[in-house]
């Protein structure tokens, strides 16, 4: 990982911000130039919020290098405002119990680490709500 | 008055009991359970250390504090466990809640009082007017060697805390720290795991700079035991900080709602500072709470805090600290504990 890549990301990973055009309303995560709905290029800075519904998700059970200790691990797909779905790894939950419709809440984690002296990698994963977080 | 307007605190899920502990080792765990009142201890998930704990403790005071990030003049993350040897943890605790760029940023070291010291920092330069708000936060991802003493309660945990002048919930009445050069704990440069002095951390550490800072900021203060509602102190163990409460002549209803220790383990730099926010989570206004850390080295910081009655209208405004303790734990076997640990590693 190039820390200047990572860098370049941190306000959708860190922040979740995305970009919603001043135009047609349409939201990009993570932001365009250019939106692809209406061609404008003016877009005014949004905040998604903490917490969604997941759409589909699946089991990682062969995963990357990087991940090979997590395995298995499920990836879900999670819709934070009505259309806009993002992609994440879901942890702290029963990979068995996991269900489509179901509330998550993202949560500020560790997403890889770049080797034994690289740079740390953070950003969001869904957690389940429970009476741990709610 | 300046104070505290916002706090938070954040517990992984994941637990392990005693009695797995030290069936891998051969120790007797009624031993731990009864002699230093341990019965499980959080773990921190793979992916959570100090700063992603850090994080979300301060994103839930901001959630209490009900101000603009942009507003925080400081960001102090008081941790013996930072991820970088050489990059500051705030930094990223910073960015991700939206304080920067315009933010003076540190972390602090003091063994387990790091974090009392990023309040006491946070709380002096709100005090000066310097900067409007100040983000304090204490946190601990603990290392113990295998079976170490300390392997059976280091844990993981954190508080944040957003000290200011406006819309404070818990006013800061009168701050004291005491402070001698005692090796009591101790790690150094490159080694993975602390060291410690046995038996040496007890009566010439825990207990006599502990006893000192209470009887110092009380006499100070012209407070007595009796005055207090509630008395939260350093808690390595069950054991130390009701032997230190009862030493000072407080009653048990004053210190057991801030004794999260035999649940929780030793969160080090997070351990006072947490039992802390679960006395704030159920404190009416007008409470008067004693708070004593304690860190090797060794030091002791004591608060002693008011709340006014904005306390009840920002308790219900994040998750409160013992429903974190208490509710849909995870337990794990020693080896998946040794793994998330990093005590057992993968071939490369």
């Amino acid at each position: 990982m190039f820390p200047a890549k990572i860098w370049r990301e941190f306000p959708q990973r860190y922040r979740l911000e995305a970009a919603k055009c001043k135009k047609c309303g349409k939201v990009f995560f993570p932001p365009r130039l250019v939106c692809n709905a209406c061609s404008h290029r003016e877009f005014e800075e949004i905040k998604l919020p903490w917490e969604g519904t997941l759409v589909s998700y699946t089991i990682i059970r062969t995963p990357p290098s990087a991940f090979s200790d997590q395995a298995p691990y499920a990836v879900g797909i999670i819709e934070t405002i009505p259309g806009l779905q993002i992609t994440c790894q879901i942890v702290d939950a029963d990979l068995d119990k996991l269900h489509i419709g179901q509330k998550l809440l993202l949560e500020f984690r560790l997403i890889q680490k770049d080797g034994k002296q690289g740079v740390l990698c953070y950003g969001y994963k869904a957690v389940p709500i429970d009476a741990h977080n709610s | 008055m300046a104070g505290i307007v916002g706090y938070g605190s954040y517990i992984p899920r994941y637990r392990i009991k005693v009695e797995e502990i030290a069936k891998v080792w051969g120790t007797d765990a009624e031993s731990y359970k009864k002699g230093l009142m341990l019965q499980e201890k959080s773990v921190p998930a793979p992916d959570q250390d100090v700063i992603t704990m850090s994080v979300e403790a301060a994103r839930r005071a901001l959630s209490r504090a009900q101000i603009h990030p942009q507003k925080i003049g400081a960001v102090y993350v008081g941790s013996e466990s930072h991820p970088y040897a050489v990059k500051p943890s705030g930094t990223v605790v910073a960015e991700a809640i939206g304080a920067t760029p315009e933010v003076h940023c540190a972390d602090f070291e003091f063994a387990c009082k790091a974090g009392t010291e990023a309040m006491f920092v946070a709380y002096g330069l709100v005090c000066s007017g310097k900067i409007q708000y100040g983000l304090a936060i204490a946190a601990d991802t603990s290392q113990g060697a295998p079976g170490d003493a300390l392997e059976f309660s280091a844990a993981a945990g954190a508080a944040a805390y957003i000290l200011g002048t406006e819309n404070v919930a818990v006013e800061i009445e009168d701050t004291y720290s005491f402070c001698t050069d005692t090796p009591d704990f101790w790690r150094r440069e490159y080694q993975h795991y602390p060291e410690h002095g046995g038996r040496f951390t007890g009566e010439p550490a825990y207990f006599h700079h502990t006893l000192s800072s209470a009887q110092g900021i009380m006499k100070r203060s012209g407070t007595k035991p009796e005055d207090f509602k509630y008395a939260i102190f350093h808690q390595p163990n069950g054991k130390f900080p009701m032997l230190a409460a009862q030493k000072l002549g407080f009653k048990r209803e004053q210190w057991e709602d801030g004794r999260l220790s035999p649940t929780l383990g030793n969160t080090y730099s997070g351990a006072s500072p947490m039992g802390l926010s679960a006395v704030l989570d159920k404190a009416a206004p007008g409470d008067l709470i004693l708070l004593v850390s304690f860190g090797s080295g060794a030091g002791s910081d004591g608060f002693i805090l008011r709340t006014t009655d904005r306390i009840k209208d920002i308790q219900g405004k994040a998750p409160k600290t013992k429903q974190q303790l208490d509710c849909a734990k995870r337990y794990l076997d020693y080896g998946t504990y040794a793994k998330f640990r990093g005590k057992i590693l993968k071939a490369d």
